[in-house]
């Protein structure tokens, strides 16, 4: 059972097949045989997720009506808070922390009667895209235990990759949904900015900050989608408009006559050969579904991760600035609060998120404010212009979701630009605002290892990404013969 | 013209007075040579941002958005102190923030 979707789930829970209560006991049975090895979740609420099953599980013998994905279970990425339940961003700083009150996703989730499972391991503050920047140590990539599993939301992603659940959520500010969805054979998605309220959610960049669906399935994703989304009045950038019907798009998976555009700037040199190579081949699966392949150019896009590196880090000096040791989180140190506050970040914060601290403390300092954040809000527009040109060609643009399979564990930890060109293709649709979904493409011939495809559609248009993603899925599905983590290793008990 | 600076140990060490960060010589000396290749990496973007372009900080063409002041349940004062390193009476308590005098 574990190892259906979170749809086929939902059906035998309906039918009376199976209980929530045993279908939550079977993902935490699961957790207990592999999670020593993945490394997937820090922490794992058994009472509090068995006894939600419980509850819905007694309202649907009294015959309420239940929403269709009430009783399954989902793993939820540590940087949403939730009641009572320690919330930690992966960081020092917060261990312990019991946050008093639910993000919004997370109110969401109850009302959809989804059962929380435990909270996964991230980068810390969600800087990073290999999830060994967390305090609590790595997450292994289900696939190769010594590889990382992308990142930020890198246990969400290997949770599912492992079945220890079969969706979860994840956020994404520059490719954290995206990257760990590809290097996992998995299916994530960043909606449009502003879909999903960040009401909750401990900010990392807030114009880029945005969370949203990881599964198995593009129809998965789309259930998990309409579940969480929607206008929110405790977020001031939650957009007040209806959500787009995702959950019909990925049902109708039809591209004929849509218009794809490839992206000449996300391909090429610094691009794995095998990675190219599946790309290319889904490319000619979506042409023969019907879908007119057309090239496009967004010449700015060369500038995309220099922007990123400037606005990211400035927002985030400012956000952390709330870890002062005073309301919430670790105290340390001694004397003055300046001197307590000093303290306490320096052994607070790992060392991925002092380097960010002071780069954007750097670009936001007088004298440099316009040379570096000032240019890089201004390439954040050129880029913006340069998909509202490629979308008046294109429905849809299309690119290698990352450009390698998954590293080695320690490979990059000492070369922070090699680091982040991991998400030199995924950061545009942050800068814009627009979403972005990585789906699994194949096995890349040198290495056996996953990579992604990945759909990006105009802001408000997250359906578009949802039709052409379920018609390449059903399409690649079929020619792998069933789902493509059936050609994963076996984790067994150790 | 880009504009390129290069950055010092004393540079590095302000910045983490101004982001009230203690950091120890050896963090000092390695975020010296990390910084200098991460800024030397995007000081790139001023190769475009020409005059001409406007700057956009956020991706919504959102402002001031409002809602009514109303009372609403919020935290109880206990939830609120929940998770404070220290309290007292009711109130987060902090060590000295004025000076002697």
């Amino acid at each position: 059972m574990i190892r259906k979707s979170a749809a086929e789930m939902a059906k035998s829970l309906a039918s009376g097949e199976i209980t929530s209560v045993e279908l939550t006991r079977a993902h935490l049975d699961q957790i207990s045989r592999v999670d020593s090895q993945v490394n997937a979740f820090l922490h794992i609420d058994r009472e509090g997720a068995l006894e939600q099953a419980e509850q819905v599980d007694a309202k649907r013998r009294a015959g309420e009506r239940l929403s269709l994905l009430a009783g399954v279970p989902l793993a939820l990425k540590d940087v949403l808070v939730q009641k009572g339940i320690p919330t930690t961003c992966g960081s020092k700083m917060l261990e312990g922390w019991r946050p008093p009150y639910d993000s919004t996703v997370v109110r969401r989730l109850r009302e959809n009667g989804i059962v929380i499972l435990g909270k996964t391991n991230m980068d810390e503050f969600a800087m990073g895209s290999s999830t060994e920047n967390s305090a609590y140590g790595p997450t292994r990539n289900p696939w190769d235990l010594t590889r990382i599993p992308g990142g930020s939301s890198g246990g969400s992603f290997a949770a599912i990759a492992s079945f220890q659940a079969p969706f979860a959520i994840g956020t994404d500010t520059g490719g954290s949904i995206r990257q760990p969805a590809a290097v996992t054979a998995t299916v994530g998605v960043k909606p449009t900015y502003g879909a999903v309220s960040r009401y909750g959610l401990v900010a990392f960049s807030s114009s880029l900050d945005q969370a949203g669906p990881c599964a198995r399935t593009v129809l998965d994703a789309a259930y998990l989608h309409e579940a969480i989304a929607g206008h929110d009045p405790l977020d001031s950038t939650s957009i007040n408009a209806p959500v787009p019907a995702v959950v019909a798009a990925a049902k109708d998976g039809n591209v004929g006559g849509m218009k794809i555009g490839v992206i000449k700037e996300l391909q090429g040199d610094g691009y794995q050969p095998g990675v190219l190579r599946l790309f290319n081949e889904s490319l000619e699966i979506l042409a023969s579904l019907g879908a007119d392949i057309v090239e496009v150019s967004c010449k700015y896009f060369d500038y995309a991760l220099a922007a990123y590196y400037l606005i990211a880090p400035s927002e985030c000096s400012s956000n952390l600035a709330r870890f002062d040791a005073m309301r919430y989180g670790i105290r340390r140190g001694e004397g003055s609060a300046e001197e307590v506050m000093n303290a306490t970040r320096q052994i607070g914060f790992g060392r991925e998120v002092k380097r960010r601290i002071i780069l954007g403390t750097y670009a936001l300092s007088s004298g440099y404010y316009d040379a570096y954040y000032g240019s890089a809000q201004k390439v954040r527009t050129l880029i913006s212009r340069d998909f509202e040109s490629a979308f008046k060609l294109a429905d849809v643009l299309v690119s290698p979701t990352a450009p390698t399979t998954a590293f080695k564990i320690g490979e990059k930890a000492n070369d922070p630009i090699a680091m982040y060109l991991n998400d030199i293709a995924t950061i545009p649709t942050n800068l814009a605002g627009i979403g972005g979904m990585s789906l699994p493409s194949g096995l890349a011939f040198e290495d056996g290892l996953p990579a992604g495809f990945q759909i990006m559609a105009p802001a408000m248009k997250d359906d578009l990404m949802y039709k052409a993603g379920a018609a390449l899925e059903a399409e690649l599905v079929f020619k792998w013969q069933g789902p493509i983590l059936n050609l994963a290793p076996k984790l067994g008990a150790r | 013209m880009t504009y390129m600076s290069s950055i010092s140990r004393d540079d590095v060490a302000n910045l983490a007075k101004l982001a009230r960060i203690d950091l120890s010589e050896d963090e000092l000396a390695g975020l010296v040579k990390e910084l200098s290749v991460i800024l030397d990496a995007v000081a790139r973007v001023q190769e475009v941002a020409g005059s001409d372009v406007p700057p956009t900080s956020h991706p919504l063409p959102l402002v001031n958005v409002f809602r009514q002041d109303q009372v609403r349940p919020s935290l109880t004062p206990e939830e609120a102190l929940s998770g404070a390193p220290a309290q007292e009476g009711k109130r987060f308590k902090v060590p000295q923030i004025l000076g002697e005098e």
